[in-house]
């Protein structure tokens, strides 16, 4: 086997597709017409739409669960339908929301189950599941000799993606993944999963009906309609600032101006400086950086730079030193990577304009404002008007 | 040879023999499920009774049909009791079973409603649980009544039997047409009355006929 | 209690013990005859449930199966192969073999039916070929199911032998049907008496051959002392000599 470290994965084609299930109507549940997409290798995909409208179907019909009525579906150029169905399968991971771990075998035999197939020596399989369990975040020596019965949802979840991945397939099919667990839960999970993601850029065909995992997983999103129709296909900023028809900006929601926030960090605003005086600071000094400051208001610090509270001019005693006792804490305190949705949500609930971005140990870095988010929301709105065209000017003859 | 023109000649004897096994089953079953209600709903109040009491039921049946009547002649005698206490004790574990799952099966809301609105356990059992325990109390009647037609049948060895005694009767005297009728009878009998019982199944809920399934 | 020292003496009399009537001679003919009918009938029986379970087609059968056995006593079969196989071993056999398949073929249909359809549809889109399937999972999450079929078959068998010794055969029926014509009760509830026992002890056998086949991870589901499946889709039919 390729050391891990060298990740294959494998390009993902839809060549007109169709999957009928009644001759007579186009549009029955889960049918699908005239796909065509490529997902490029190392990319997670994800397909997203209402109920019925074919997603499942068109990942089931990689694997050849489902077969397709018409059309093509390619794997690295080749078509599916001139490999067998067993290797075929065994070359592809795939994760399905019940997970259907094997109840009658232990966590670590669950895991090796493709390389058992496939004939691997006993120590290798042994090897592989303590490493993919550990992948997981499960720790083997406590998991593997367990049964699924005595996991929890969560903790199944994370043995199914190990399961997918044990022999290290170039493709991964996931149906609705993480629906199976609490919000709290999947988002862990999910963040998890881009993580690994991160290390193994797999080719991954991704199934939600949420439209927020979608963008939040998705390098690409394919929004289908019933019928299995391809509404648009494109990276979840171009879905969300761009929708192709009424159908996918009522699919996206009205808050699709917010959903954008979630794409973008802190770190991408240019951010302003905060002016900031240390504990024990002589109050002249005080009011002299006061006098620079764009906010009525010093940031009080300790000796390592770290936030304690905001002191409002008018608290600054005539004389004497800055202490911890003026100081007021109110702010948020946010990191660089911090989603502007969230930093946008933490200002509003603080009920305060500036939030603190800090490093990783805390100390201050700089400020971001309310007013700074709606900016940078104003800035891209912009852009969209100017390519839809309301500056463009009707094709005249020259 | 086997002389199939016995037969029409003795339909007569059929008959009686017929009246004669629905009478035992009617009186077993009944005694049995009478039995059998009481005792679940002693369980039902004190669950603690469940293991021993359906442990008894149990071994009751898992003993042979014959070796039971056979413990119970040097008692009773060779008697219709002896052949009614044999069969009641087959039915009992079904029947116990099937009422626990019934009653089991009644959703906690529901139970939880019902006692909200004000319904004395009593009329809780009677007008809310039971009435929902029906479907399954239905099927222990079932299994439990044609099974019991079946033990019928070795009552004839201890002179009861209805159908089990001509074909008993027609086996010693190596009338062969009386034991094959006797035999088809019987499994007609029991084919009727499993038809009959999941029909007044459905007549006794109305509401899963409403939803279209069973 | 005079019916104790009846039994009692019966069973302290060193003739008891010896020869074609005695004790061991007649439980080795019992319990050969059952063995014997329970393998064949596990033989015949298992395949065809398994590919019924897996494959989904020929339900009827199971379900067929369920119901005419539920229907014909095993007394009704013993009296019917009579007239043509004659007497002991001929008519017994085939009767009992008939007696032991539907609780076999339907459990093992219902237990393969009862598998969780989300655990197969991950073990087809894995890449297990339809035998795999079969053998790594359907067969072992299914076998607490199949050994509750096997149990029921099993002390039916046993119980219903007892009756082999109405058509002339042997077993240890025969000191029930002796002692009945006899009109000796001391061998009368002595044979019941071994004869009850024989069955629980099958029982508590096949008990013991499910927990050690059954994977741990599949304890806490049911049925646990086990019921076996009653195909009207219900109630669990129970385990038990009950048709005898």
């Amino acid at each position: 086997m390729a050391a891990p470290s060298a990740p294959r994965a494998s390009t993902v084609e839809f060549r007109h597709v169709t999957k009928r299930y009644d001759s007579r109507a186009k549009k029955t549940p889960g049918a699908v017409n005239d796909l065509s997409l490529t997902v490029p290798a190392g990319k997670i995909c994800v397909l997203v739409g209402p109920s019925g409208c074919g997603k499942t179907t068109s990942l089931k019909m990689v694997n050849r669960l489902i077969d397709p009525t018409s059309g093509q579906i390619l794997i690295d150029g080749v078509d599916i339908m001139t490999r067998d169905v067993t290797e075929l399968r065994r070359s592809i991971g795939y994760v399905i929301q019940q997970v259907g771990l094997f109840p009658h075998q232990t966590i670590g035999e669950n895991v090796v189950t493709v390389p058992r197939l496939m004939g691997w020596p006993k120590a290798r399989q042994r090897a592989r599941a303590d490493e993919l369990l550990a992948l997981v975040g499960l720790e083997p020596d406590s998991y593997r000799d367990r049964y699924p019965a005595q996991l929890s949802g969560g903790e199944r979840q994370r043995v199914g993606v190990a399961r997918a991945l044990a022999a290290d397939p170039p493709i991964m099919l996931m149906d609705e993944p993480f629906g199976a667990v609490d919000p709290i839960v999947r988002e862990r999970l999910q963040n998890e999963f881009l993580r690994l993601q991160e290390e193994l850029a797999k080719t991954i065909l991704f199934v939600t009906h949420d439209i927020d995992e979608a963008i939040k997983m998705g390098d690409l999103v394919a929004v289908l309609q019933n019928g299995g129709i391809l509404a648009q296909f494109g990276p979840p900023e171009e879905i969300l600032a761009r929708p192709a028809s009424d159908f996918v900006a009522r699919f996206v929601g009205a808050d699709r101006g917010l959903k954008r926030l979630s794409l973008s960090r802190v770190g991408d605003l240019e951010l302003r400086p905060v002016v900031t005086v240390p504990v024990g600071e002589d109050v002249a000094e005080a009011r002299r950086r006061l006098r620079d400051a764009p906010i009525p208001y010093l940031l009080l610090v300790d000796d390592q730079n770290r936030p304690i509270g905001w002191v409002p001019d008018d608290d600054i005693p005539a004389s004497g030193r800055v202490t911890e006792e003026l100081a007021i804490p109110m702010s948020p305190l946010l990191d660089r990577r911090t989603t502007l949705k969230d930093a946008l949500s933490m200002l509003l609930d603080a009920n305060v304009q500036a939030g603190i971005v800090v490093d990783r140990n805390r100390r201050v870095e700089s400020l971001i404002t309310v007013d700074m988010i709606a900016e940078w929301m104003r800035e891209g709105a912009a852009d969209e008007q100017r390519v839809d065209g309301v500056a463009e000017p009707a094709t005249v003859d020259a | 040879m086997i002389r199939w023109d016995w037969i029409p000649g003795n339909i007569g004897q059929l008959a009686a023999a017929l009246a004669d096994h629905v009478v035992l089953t009617g009186i077993a079953v009944s005694v049995g499920f009478a039995l059998s209600l009481l005792l679940a709903l002693i369980i039902y109040r004190r669950r603690a009774l469940y293991p021993p009491i359906a442990g008894v039921a149990g071994i009751l049946y898992t003993i042979p049909s014959l070796a039971l009547f056979a413990f119970l002649v040097p008692f009773t005698g060779l008697s219709l009791l002896t052949a009614e206490i044999g069969l009641v004790s087959y039915t009992l574990l079904i029947l116990i079973r099937n009422i626990m799952a019934g009653l089991d099966s009644v959703a906690p809301d529901i139970r939880e409603a019902a006692e909200g609105m004000g319904y004395t356990p009593f009329q809780r059992l009677v007008r809310v649980e039971l009435p929902l325990a029906t479907p399954l109390i239905i099927a222990g009647l079932r299994i439990a009544t044609v099974t019991t037609i079946g033990l019928v049948m070795v009552t004839a060895l201890i002179g009861e039997g209805g159908l089990g005694q001509v074909m008993l009767r027609g086996f010693n005297f190596r009338n062969y047409a009386a034991v094959y009728a006797g035999a088809a009878v019987t499994v007609a009998l029991a084919i009727v009355v499993d038809l009959l019982l999941t029909g007044l199944g459905r007549l006794a809920t109305p509401w899963a006929r409403a939803r279209g399934g069973t | 209690m005079d019916i104790v020292r009846l039994v009692a003496d019966w069973f302290a009399d060193p003739a008891r013990w010896t020869g074609t009537d005695g004790i061991p001679n007649r439980l080795i003919e019992h319990v050969g005859l059952s063995g014997f009918v329970v393998l064949v009938a596990l033989a015949i029986a298992l395949p065809v449930g398994l590919y019924i379970g897996h494959s989904g087609r020929g339900a009827i059968i199971a379900i067929g199966a369920a119901n005419l056995g539920r229907a014909v006593p095993s007394y009704a079969l013993l009296l019917m192969f009579f007239p043509i196989f004659g007497l002991g071993f001929g008519t017994a056999f085939p009767a009992l073999v008939l007696l032991a398949i539907p609780p076999v073929l339907t459990n093992t249909y219902v237990g393969l039916c009862d598998v969780d359809r989300d655990t197969v549809e991950a073990a087809r889109g894995m890449g297990m070929t339809e035998w795999q399937l079969l053998r790594i999972v359907e067969l072992p999450i299914a076998l607490p199911v199949i050994v509750a079929g096997a149990r029921t078959a099993a002390v039916q068998v046993v119980a219903t032998a007892t009756l082999a010794a109405l058509v002339a055969g042997g077993g240890l029926g025969r000191y029930i049907v002796d002692g009945f014509a006899l009109q000796d009760d001391g061998r009368l509830l002595g044979g019941a008496i071994l004869v009850a026992l024989l069955a629980l002890a099958t029982e508590r056998l096949f008990t013991l051959v499910e927990r050690r086949l059954v994977s741990p991870g599949l304890r806490g589901a049911p049925p646990p002392g086990g019921p076996a499946y009653e195909f009207a889709g219900q109630a669990p039919l129970p385990v038990g000599s009950a048709g005898v």
